[in-house]
This record gives structure tokens, C-alpha cells and sequence, in this order.
């Protein structure tokens, strides 16, 4: 490309003096209604569901695999619904939702304390990272053979577990949340005259409430894996009898349909708490606020 | 711009002997979104020839964007065939490197210099480390970014983000380089200055360009050939010349009056669709 | 302001005039602050201090209140504990064992989660496949399905692997999925015009892009591991007293750190018990640190992806 004299292929202009309007194409129009269902995706996921459920129940017939060792679909449905009839199920439920509550509202009191204490004072906010940083990677559950010893075979010894659960993931996510406030707004919080308690809950908390929100899912996903689990050692105890137990229960009498049952029910709860209850606050409030993508 | 000996233009269609590079003939680019089809351009025609600055030009929405993911190969056309050097374009290749508007284009894991070897190695364009090393440093000082070379994307300013996206760009020595507003994003002075580098870098080695921009003035600027689509959805209008044109014209009464016919193009739609409303 | 340089518009003019940065002196512009001061401005230090005070605090607790050693041990009779457990009893060695199981169980749980989450950037259907398997399995704790596990692999090292895969799976394919999901459009389009295509494109422009959200699925994938396998270990402990299974077997030494608890917490050795759970934190806080952190620096820190 030495030559200066080529470098450009220079043509005609030319104009498109009778430009038509467009009118022999859709410039837009509506999918077909095959096409819009198959976008929806609930639709989408509901018939795979049906579809792998249909799997396992023609596979547990055709291969004639022992019903103790992996029950059809239809007879683990089955003993749903009778445990269901017979009061088992909601009985069950119920021990295990209460404790829950009961633990992961005590442990979201503990974890505001510490917080509150954190963000007053540099002493406060030292206490709280080191405790965080060293009982956030202790596993709950294995604080449950001391609880049993504190408290005793009853429900307190759960509900300590189930604080324990809780009140780390919480703070930790919390604690990290405040921080990131961005020094904008806190002075904007000053501003305003705010101090103390109502600083915290005006400013800081729907600030932080992003990563607030992490910490309240993390903790309710600890609290219901050791609450579970905590049943399931307890069964190998004594007899407390909430879900968890049941599951523990039931196999070690081999009532695997049973197991299946009980499974199915601990799937439901995560899935309603996930889902209606954590996405409904989701939307109510980092969504409607634009703070998540 | 050094365009001397371009007296002749105008008359006959060009000597025989020069092929198109990119030649897009009838294209129709559609989107289909959850619930709608979206008919984005219409029927487009254009030529581009070695060595072109040609500038796609048009209001917002008139499908320049979709051009260019057309000619990237991100979309395929319903109707028509976009061909690079005779080749029917099917998938994204780096044959044809895009600039985009966005800042994010770079990989945000990779340094400067690690970007563009990046690029090169996968790209096809170096087989061996030390080569790829050398070509990215060659055109890391090519836009005056020598001191950045190990520094993450994330510490750039966004006018340098785009430098070493055009770095990039051309390192890779694609048949023609896609800028689609890549300098929409910076302040006018930056602006001003990434124009005048893009020149300088032009002549330096001719590369091919399709740049998309919504500014008149940056079109007769940084154009040799300019485009102008109709308003959605888009449709060829024009194609002007302006090679003769550049950053030293500007205020000259030849500039003003190209950028007066162009502004009288794109807005005699607006006129016409103004007077028939009342009608309706 | 004088009267003559008042323009008629009312604008005061006033002259024009450049300074010479840099000629004349500046004040203070740089003090170091006193000793305590910045010593007490480093973190660590700060929090090591207060460590110390609440050990003092517990040792006092304890001795003073008079606390029975079976229900609340002093801070000296678990650090004895700790050492003797160190010594005599290879606390290392089920310390070791309990690695070991979580170990195989998470590289398996991740090659596994891998290649569904690879299967799923392929196709509409493979995408819609994974989201609702782990919508469904994610929610249930891993341990509860030990019961099953023990059922179809025996009480043994298998059915425990069984559930940390698991609880290893879900969150990993979850997050990885929805991290490759988040991945712009223009750096989707970046790594296609270099002409990457299927597992290049994903190993060389998804994975990297999406790696704070794997990180973060990692970070889960063991937190649920780490207590799943606590957990499954206490449960077996609970096995072992009336079935005597081969976990724990008398005199052998084969049962893993949530095994030694439950065992120590049986014989009455508080103290013992306390020195366990001091292992359980230790070995959190190292991977933790050692190990997640360190990625986090050299990747997603380092890349600007992720604030300090
Ligand atoms: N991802 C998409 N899905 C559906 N429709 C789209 C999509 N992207 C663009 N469109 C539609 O296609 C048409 C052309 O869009 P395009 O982005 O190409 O415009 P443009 O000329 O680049 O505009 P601008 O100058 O504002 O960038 C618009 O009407 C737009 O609504
Ligand atoms: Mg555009």
C-alpha cells in the first residue's frame, strides 16, 4: 500500500430518493402461541419435573428394584398422603418448624445485640469480628454432644444449635453489609441528624440490606441442615420426634417409603421458604429498590 | 488526509479490477424477544472496499448495532447474504474484530498486554508466546499505552479501556475491524483525541473499518464513505462520499455543507411524518 | 470592590492572574501519628488482644465459679487436653481421616457438578433440566438422605461420601450456573469473535467471568461438606454404641474429628470434647484463610471483580 493513489476506492454517492415505507414485512408481530408457551418458564420446568418423576416410576418397575431399597414414585406419594391423613406428617411438622422459629428468632436477636454493640464502638466491632471469625467455620452440630450435656435430652438442646446456626452467618453478613455503606450516604444519614439506634435501622440497615438479606438465607440454610441433622442424632439417642427423627426413624425400621415421604415433605418446606418466603422479600425490597441486578 | 490523486471521483464505477471485501446484499435482521418478532433492518445493500473508513449512520433504533452483529456473525440474516471476500459469513470469527461502546469488552482477568496476546493466540494470528509478546507490544505503543502494559483493565480510565480495545482490534489484523460508537462513552476531549489517533493509526497501515456512530460530524470526520440508514426499520438511504473531509476541515464551508445535506436526509423523514399525522 | 471595575452588566472584573505552583512553602502535609496510635490501629493485633482477654475471662469464669469440669472445663484443662489428644491419642491421625473423606468427596462433587453445568451451557433444555434438579435438591440437607445412604452402600466410608457429594453438587452446579448465566453479552461476543468455541469458550471466557459466583459455590460446597460430614460422623458415633460398627471400632483409631467428639462426650472427657471442636475451628479457619482467601486475592481481587 505504498501508492497514496490507491488506497481508497472512491465511487458514486448515489441517494435512495423513493424509499418506501417498509409495509411487505412484519416490522414486528406477535410470536406464535406455541412459541410464547415454550417461553414460559415455569411451564418449562413443570413438565421436566413431571417428566423425571415419570422416569423414576417406570424405572422402579421395569427393573424390578427392591421397593426397600428405592420405592416407586406412587408408593412414596402414597405414604405421603396417608401420614398426612393420620396427623403423623403435620405433627412432625410442627415440632420441627416451632424449634426453628423459635432458634433462628433468638439467634437474629443475639446477632442485632452484637451488631448494634459493633457499630457504636471500635471495641464492639473487634469483639464481634474475632467471635465471627471463629465460630462462623465451627460446624453447629457438633456443638450438640455439649448442648445435650448443658441442657439436657429436650428441645432446649436443638434450639441452642439452632442459634448457633444462625446468629454467626448472620452477623458476619450483616457486619460486612454495614461496612460496605458507602461513606455518601452515611453522611447523608448524619446529616439528617440521625445517631444511635435510629442511624442503624434507617440508614444502615436498608443500605446493607443486600448483603443482610445473604446472611438471613445463609443462616436459614445452616439452621434447617443442622436442625435436621441434629434430629437425625438425637433419634440415634432417644426419641424427640420432629422430621429429622422421622427420617432416622423410618430407615431404621426400613419403612423406606416412609424415609421418601419425609424427604419429600423436608424438600417442600425449603422450597416454600426459599421461594414464597425469601423471594418475596427479595422482591419487596433490593428489587424494587434496584440494588440487585 | 492525504487523498491527492481521488480528483477522478465520482464518474465511472471504479476500475474493474478492485473486489469488495465485505459485501452485504438484501440483508434483513430480525430479533425475536419472549413475546415479539422485531424486524430490525430491511433489505440492506453495501459495498466495502479495501482500505475504507465506511460509517454507518442513522437515528437510535435504526439497526446499526444489528448490523454489525450481522457482519460479526452473531446473528444470521432471514433474508439476503453477507459475504467477506466472497465468503458467506455464518459464525463469529477473528477474521472480523469488534470494538464495542461498552468498557466491559476487555477481559477483566487479563492485563493490558495479556489481553491482546490473548487475542492473538486464540485468534489464530501467533503461535508462539514471544511472537504474540511482540505484535501486542508493537501496537500497545501504536496507542501510546507503553507504561500500562501489566496493569489489570479495572485501573484504566475508560478513554484508555477503548485504546487497548482498538490495540487489540488491530493487532489481530482482521480484513475489516467492527467499531460500533466506540468512542460514545468518552468526554469530548478524549473523544476529539481518539478520533485523530484513529486516523493517524489509519495511515499508518490502511486497515478496513465499519464503524457505527450517531454523530454527523464524527461521521465526516473519521468516514471516507458514509452510509445513511432510514429510521426503523433501517433502510439504506444514502451512501456519500467523505474522504476528502477530515479533523482539519472542520468549520470549512465544504464540511458544513455535507453535514447540512446529511442532517437534511436524516431528519426528512421526522418532516414527512410530522405532516402526515394530522391526517390520520 | 471599586467602582470603576463594575461593568454596566454588574459584573465585578477583576484582574487576571497565574500562580507558580510549588514556589512557595506548604504546612504540614504529612505527620506519622504516635506510637499507640498506629499500633493500635493494626487489626490483627486489636483482635489478638481481645482473644487473650476472653481466654483470661473464661479461665477466670471457670476456676472462680467453680464450674464442674464435666460440664464446663478451664481454658488449661483444655489446652492440656488439646496437647495430650496431640500427643497420645493421634487427634492428628482422625484429624486426617476426616480430611481425607471430605477431600475425595469434594473433588468428585465438583468434577461431577462440572460436567452438568457444561451439559447445561449447551442446550435450552439441558439449562432447564439443572435449574429445576437443583431447585428441588438444594434445599434438602444433605444429612438427612444419610439414613438411605447407609441403606444402599452399607455403614461404611461410602454411604458418608454419598451424602458430601451431595451436599457438595447442588450449590456448586447452582452457583456456577447462574454465574455463566450473568456473563455480559459483550464479553460473550468478545470471546466469539476470537473464534472460541465449546470447551475453550467456556473454560477460557464463562469460567473466568463468572469465577466470583463459582468462588462463592465452592465456599458453600464446603461449608455444607465440612458440617455434613460432623454431622454424618456424629450419627454413625450414635451407631457405634449399639451396633459396633467398623467406624469406630474399639482400639483402632480409624473414626474421623465428629467421631472423636460424640466418643470423648460418652466417656465423659469434656475436656476432650472442647479440644476437638478447637480442631474443628482450626481446620475451618485454615481453609478458610489458607486456601479461599488466597484464591479470592490472586483472582477475583486482583482482577477488580470484587471490592477489598
Ligand atoms: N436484543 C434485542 N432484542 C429485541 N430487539 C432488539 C434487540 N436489540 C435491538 N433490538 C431492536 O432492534 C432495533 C435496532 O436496534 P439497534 O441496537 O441495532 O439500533 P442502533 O441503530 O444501534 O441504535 P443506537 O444508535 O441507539 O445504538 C431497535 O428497534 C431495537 O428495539
Ligand atoms: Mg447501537
Amino acid at each position: 500500500m505504498s501508492d497514496n493513489a490507491v488506497e481508497i476506492h472512491v465511487r458514486p454517492e448515489f441517494e435512495n430518493k423513493n424509499l418506501g415505507k417498509a409495509t411487505d414485512v412484519d416490522v414486528e408481530r406477535p410470536l406464535s402461541l406455541f412459541e410464547r408457551i415454550a417461553n414460559i418458564n415455569a411451564v418449562r420446568k413443570f413438565s421436566i419435573l413431571l417428566g423425571l418423576l415419570f422416569a423414576w416410576e417406570i424405572y422402579t418397575r421395569v427393573s424390578g428394584v427392591e421397593p426397600l431399597l428405592f420405592p416407586s414414585f406412587s408408593e412414596s406419594a402414597g405414604a405421603l398422603w396417608e401420614t398426612i391423613l393420620t396427623g403423623e406428617m403435620p405433627t412432625k411438622i410442627w415440632v420441627t418448624i416451632k424449634i426453628l422459629l423459635v432458634g433462628y428468632a433468638a439467634g437474629l436477636g443475639c446477632a442485632a445485640i452484637l451488631l448494634i454493640w459493633a457499630v457504636m464502638t471500635r471495641v464492639g466491632s473487634d469483639v464481634l469480628g474475632t467471635l465471627t471469625a471463629m465460630f462462623q467455620p465451627l460446624p453447629a452440630i457438633s456443638l450438640l454432644p455439649l448442648a445435650m450435656l448443658w441442657f439436657g435430652l429436650g428441645a432446649s438442646s436443638l434450639v441452642f444449635v439452632t442459634i448457633h446456626s444462625v446468629l454467626w452467618a448472620v452477623a458476619l453478613s450483616t457486619h460486612v453489609g454495614f461496612m460496605g455503606v458507602s461513606e455518601t450516604l452515611r453522611m447523608v444519614g448524619r446529616n439528617y441528624g440521625l445517631r444511635g439506634i435510629p442511624y442503624i435501622f434507617k440508614i444502615l440497615v436498608p443500605a446493607g440490606f443486600a448483603s443482610i438479606l445473604i446472611g438471613l438465607k445463609v443462616g436459614w440454610a445452616f439452621a434447617w441442615r443442622t436442625l435436621i441433622g441434629a434430629e437425625l442424632v438425637f433419634g440415634a439417642l432417644s426419641g424427640s420426634g420432629g422430621l429429622g427423627w422421622m427420617v432416622y426413624e423410618k430407615g431404621e425400621n426400613l419403612e423406606t417409603t416412609y424415609v421418601f415421604a419425609a424427604l419429600f415433605m423436608v424438600i417442600v418446606i425449603g422450597l416454600l421458604v426459599e421461594n414464597v418466603f425469601f423471594r418475596n422479600i427479595e422482591m419487596n425490597t433490593i428489587n424494587k429498590w434496584g440494588m440487585q441486578r | 488526509m492525504n487523498d491527492a490523486a481521488t480528483g477522478t471521483a465520482g464518474v465511472s464505477p471504479a476500475v474493474p479490477t478492485v473486489e469488495p471485501i465485505l459485501d452485504v446484499s438484501g440483508v434483513t435482521l430480525q430479533y425475536k424477544t419472549k413475546e415479539h418478532l422485531i424486524t430490525a433492518t430491511y433489505r440492506v445493500d453495501f459495498q466495502v472496499f479495501p482500505s475504507d473508513r465506511f460509517v454507518l449512520l442513522g437515528p437510535s433504533g435504526c439497526g446499526k448495532s444489528t448490523l454489525l452483529k450481522g457482519v460479526a456473525g452473531y446473528m444470521q440474516p432471514v433474508e439476503g447474504a453477507m459475504k467477506l471476500k466472497g465468503r458467506e459469513i455464518t459464525e463469529p470469527g477473528p477474521d472480523r474484530v469488534m470494538v464495542f461502546q461498552e468498557f466491559d469488552q476487555l477481559l477483566p482477568w487479563k492485563t493490558v498486554k495479556q489481553n491482546i496476546t490473548f487475542a492473538l493466540m486464540n485468534g489464530g494470528k501467533c503461535s508462539s508466546r514471544q511472537e504474540a509478546d511482540d505484535v501486542a507490544m508493537e501496537y500497545i505503543s501504536k496507542v501510546k499505552l507503553e507504561r500500562f502494559e501489566d496493569t489489570y483493565p479495572h485501573m484504566l480510565s475508560g478513554g484508555m479501556k477503548q485504546r487497548v480495545a482498538i490495540a487489540r482490534g488491530m493487532a489481530m489484523e482482521p480484513d475489516i475491524l467492527l467499531m460500533d460508537e466506540p468512542f460514545a462513552a468518552l468526554d469530548a476531549l478524549t473523544r476529539r483525541q481518539m478520533q485523530e489517533e484513529l486516523l493517524q493509526l489509519w495511515d499508518d497501515t490502511k486497515f478496513t473499518v465499519l464503524f457505527v456512530t450517531h454523530s454527523i460530524e464524527e461521521a465526516v470526520i473519521i468516514g471516507s464513505r458514509i452510509l445513511i440508514l432510514s429510521p426503523h426499520p433501517g433502510q439504506v438511504k444514502a451512501e456519500l462520499n467523505a474522504h476528502q473531509l477530515g479533523h482539519s476541515d472542520v468549520g470549512d464551508a465544504e464540511f458544513a455543507q455535507l453535514q447540512e445535506k446529511i442532517h437534511a436526509m436524516i431528519f426528512a423523514d421526522r418532516v414527512l411524518e410530522d405532516e402526515t399525522l394530522p391526517n390520520v | 470592590m471599586s467602582d470603576q471595575s463594575v461593568t454596566s452588566s454588574g459584573v465585578y472584573v477583576r484582574p487576571e492572574f497565574e500562580n507558580e505552583i510549588g514556589a512557595a512553602g506548604t504546612g504540614e502535609v504529612e505527620r506519622r501519628l504516635s506510637m499507640f496510635e498506629r499500633i493500635s490501629n493494626i487489626d490483627p493485633l486489636r483482635k489478638f488482644t481481645i482473644l487473650i482477654i476472653m481466654v483470661v475471662i473464661w479461665e477466670l469464669y471457670a476456676r472462680i465459679g467453680e464450674i464442674n469440669e464435666l460440664m464446663f472445663p478451664t481454658f488449661s484443662a483444655t489446652g492440656t487436653a488439646l496437647i495430650d489428644a496431640l500427643v497420645n491419642a493421634g487427634l492428628l491421625v482422625n484429624v486426617w481421616n476426616s480430611l481425607k473423606l471430605l477431600l475425595s468427596g469434594y473433588a468428585i462433587g465438583i468434577s461431577i457438578a462440572a460436567v452438568l453445568v457444561i451439559l447445561a451451557v449447551g442446550s435450552r433444555i439441558g439449562s432447564d433440566l439443572l435449574t429445576t434438579l437443583t431447585a428441588m435438591l438444594n434445599p434438602l440437607p444433605a444429612i438427612a438422605l444419610l439414613p438411605m445412604a447407609m441403606l444402599w452402600f452399607g455403614l461404611g466410608p461410602g454411604a458418608i461420601i454419598f451424602t458430601l457429594l451431595h451436599s457438595i453438587i447442588w450449590p456448586v452446579a447452582l452457583n456456577t450456573h447462574s454465574g455463566f448465566q450473568s456473563v455480559s453479552e459483550t464479553l460473550r461476543m468478545v470471546g466469539g469473535n476470537y473464534g472460541l468455541k465449546g470447551l475453550r469458550y467456556i473454560f477460557k471466557i464463562l469460567v473466568p467471568a463468572a469465577f466470583p459466583s463459582i468462588l462463592t459455590g465452592l465456599r458453600i460446597g464446603w461449608a455444607y461438606a465440612w458440617r455434613t460430614l460432623i454431622a454424618a460422623e456424629l450419627v454413625f458415633g450414635g451407631q457405634v454404641v449399639d451396633t459396633s460398627g467398623q467406624l469406630g471400632a474399639e482400639g483402632s483409631n480409624s473414626g474421623g474429628l465428629g467421631w472423636i467428639i460424640f466418643e470423648s462426650q460418652m466417656e465423659n472427657q469434656t475436656p476432650y470434647v472442647f479440644a476437638g471442636l478447637f480442631m474443628v475451628i482450626l481446620v475451618g479457619i485454615t481453609v478458610e484463610n489458607g486456601f479461599f482467601r488466597n484464591i479470592e486475592e490472586k483472582t477475583v481481587r486482583k482482577w477488580g471483580m470484587q471490592k477489598a
